[in-house]
């Protein structure tokens, strides 16, 4: 009778330990599933954006799609992607005027005079996908990573919402989710570029300014256009790998 | 938050505008430095054998502890998620400073702190099971966890075990805090935060706190005693704080000196920032009022012969100063390093609030909770002689073969 009770006691206890440990074991296995797109292979792409600040009218509308596309946050304190608009004196380049209203959402209204002897452009700004992220680096439970296809993304089921990448970004780029209470940032629309599709934002701009490249893609336009333009990065200085190639960048640009 | 928004001068990038780190993150820092400081005054008697502070060493080992259960709780309380922290011990992710924290946190508390002090308190709480009545009986059956030789050669063996605990526990308590600087120290990012001067000057300032609370505690546990104060003590323990303060002074002055003469390109901006929003907070409270005075106060115990009230005064006063002012530094850190853009071409402002999630009544309530904990610690773990003992000294244990 002790015999059997004993036995008991020890089958039960490797039963419950089994099954909680495959329990765990399983939910790891899902946390891990890949995005549904059954005929996309991650290996043969390596993304990239392409800006070209010479094309940027400041209209907006790539913030709004990107709003509309993603369910951000409308207010003013949550982008994924955003314009900023530089007033630059010629002589005084260490001392740009900046100003993003509602990170240029609603277009930038007329502050400067015409002909005032400044140069004015637009920069549109979004996450670099860095090959080398800050963040992905310092995130403590690795929700924040790097794709093979080259795009920075989160897995928010997985984020503690410690706000160590955003401190650690560079270039302003992450954001709480005010619902969710999780990290948030531009995820290249993955869940279209994955479907064949282009970005929102880049979809939705009427110059061209913003384009989608795969740099693993031999026959992307975006060879020849890195071959013939003056191309930089933001903060080079900080080599981080960014992935978001500007044309047409100018110095004072932070 | 809209408030913010206007309070914004310059530029920010928009996601700059509000602050990510709270009152709460300028808590983890203060007390893990605290129980790091408290513990290197433990370890001075212990291993570098300085006798005249004896009498704080338990007291510095109970503080160390009662305000080690307290530091991680501003970071859960932090958290977006806090029921996922544990994900940080099952899938840690090892380029991460932060992630180390789990690790550094269990090692100091279960492997370094709570074993010293259960290996020197053994022999009284083996005594005390046997001496106590009722429920609390129970609670000393329960520490002795089932060890009750007290004879001289398990005590001596307790000593040798003890001492090498100790030993492993200073650069543990070097780590502990200096990992906390790094979490700072290496985000390039931030050229406020970045630098490799980082983890030192926080180990140092860390030391610089421990050391004035432990001195305060022992002072004001005293008092409530109505014991009287040994005066070797805290003369011992005010020379060590003016020595720890003065090399922390110096780092801190280093890395001031180091910027102002490199004035690279966030120079101009921080220059800014250090000359108005941080002005009172960096300048008056915590170069001025928390170290200058301070190190002034302690120096002049050194110089002037001044009667043992008088000694005491200035003891207790730069002590306080000198929790001030580390907790200013701290408080510099964190949120000075968020309140200007990373463009470099703006400034945001910080607006706690008060009975918030992160706002000043759980940051004050989180203060408190640490002495709390330490008030029941020395209740049920006197950290000074027992009656017993007071009225037949303990022969010290004889060493057998």
């Amino acid at each position: 009778m002790q015999e059997d009770r004993r036995r008991f006691l020890i089958e039960s206890g490797r039963f419950l330990l089994l099954t909680g440990a495959a329990g765990i074991a399983f939910d790891h296995v899902l946390a891990g599933e890949p995005e549904k797109a059954p005929n996309y292979d991650a290996t043969r792409h390596w993304w990239a954006m392409l800006v070209d600040i010479e094309q940027c009218i400041g209209c907006g509308g790539c913030v709004r799609a990107c709003k509309d596309e993603n369910g951000v946050s409308h207010e003013p304190f949550y982008f994924r992607t955003w314009v900023e608009r530089y007033h630059v004196d010629p002589l005084d380049a260490e001392h740009p005027r900046v100003d993003s209203p509602n990170g240029g959402h609603d277009g930038f209204p007329e502050i400067y005079r015409q002909g005032d002897g400044a140069k004015a452009f637009f920069v549109p700004k979004l996450c670099n996908h860095c090959e080398h992220s800050p963040c992905v680096q310092v995130c403590p439970v690795g929700a924040t990573f790097e794709s093979p296809d080259g795009v920075v993304l989160v897995d928010k089921s997985y984020c503690l919402g410690c706000r160590y990448c955003v401190q650690a970004c560079p270039y302003g780029c992450r954001y709480i989710d005010p619902e969710q209470q999780v990290v948030d940032k531009c995820t290249l629309c993955y869940h279209r570029i994955t479907q064949g599709l282009t970005t929102a934002c880049c979809e939705v701009c009427p110059t061209g300014a913003r384009q989608l490249a795969d740099l693993k893609d031999p026959k992307d336009p975006i060879h020849e256009f890195l071959r013939t333009h003056t191309i930089n990065v933001l903060k080079p200085q900080m080599a981080t790998g960014a992935k978001v190639y500007y044309n047409g960048l100018d110095g004072s640009v932070r | 938050m809209d408030s913010v928004l206007h309070a914004v001068e310059g530029f920010m990038y928009p996601n700059e505008v509000e602050l990510q780190w709270s009152v709460l993150i300028v808590l983890y820092p203060f007390i893990t430095g605290l129980v790091a400081g408290a513990f290197i005054l433990a370890s001075l008697e212990r291993i570098f054998r300085v006798e005249a502070v004896r009498p704080t060493y338990r007291l510095a080992l109970l503080t160390a502890l009662a305000f080690l259960l307290v530091a991680p709780l501003p970071l859960q309380l932090h958290l977006g998620h806090p029921e996922r922290s544990f994900e940080m011990y099952l899938t840690p992710h090892t380029s991460s400073a932060m992630a180390m924290f789990g690790f550094v946190y269990l090692w100091y508390l279960m492997v370094v702190l709570l074993l010293e002090i259960w290996l020197d308190y053994r022999k009284d709480i083996v005594l005390l099971s046997q001496r106590t009545t009722g429920p609390l009986r129970l609670v000393y059956r329960a520490l002795t966890l089932g060890s009750d030789d007290i004879s001289p050669r398990a005590l001596h063996t307790d000593d040798k075990v003890g001492w090498f605990v100790t030993l492993l526990g200073i650069p543990s308590a070097f780590l502990l805090h200096g990992y906390v600087g790094f979490i700072f120290g290496s985000i390039k990012a931030n050229p406020w935060w970045s630098t490799p001067l980082m983890p030192i000057v926080f180990l140092f300032s860390a030391i610089v706190s421990g050391i004035a609370l432990v001195m305060l505690m022992y002072m004001g546990f005293a008092w409530l005693r109505e014991q009287p104060i040994d005066m070797e003590c805290v003369d011992t323990i005010g020379r060590y704080l003016l020595y720890a303060f003065v090399i922390d002074f110096s780092l801190e002055m280093l890395d001031l000196l180091h910027r102002i003469y490199e004035a690279d390109e966030s120079f101009a901006s921080l220059d800014f920032m250090v000359h108005t929003k941080l002005y009172t907070s960096h300048i008056l409270i915590q170069i001025v009022l928390g170290t200058l005075l301070p190190i002034g106060l302690l120096a002049m115990v050194q110089v002037i012969r001044l009667s043992d009230a008088a000694r005491r005064g200035l003891y207790a006063s730069a002590g306080l100063l000198t929790l001030i002012g580390i907790f200013a530094m701290r408080w510099n850190v964190v949120i000075g390093g968020q309140l200007f853009s990373k463009s470099f071409l703006g400034y945001t402002t910080y607006k706690m609030g008060f009975a918030t999630r992160e706002g000043l009544l759980p940051a004050i309530l989180l203060m408190i909770l640490p002495f709390a904990i330490l008030w029941v610690l020395v209740r049920l773990l006197p950290p000074w002689p027992r009656e017993w003992e007071e009225a037949k000294p303990q022969e010290a244990p004889s060493v057998s073969a």
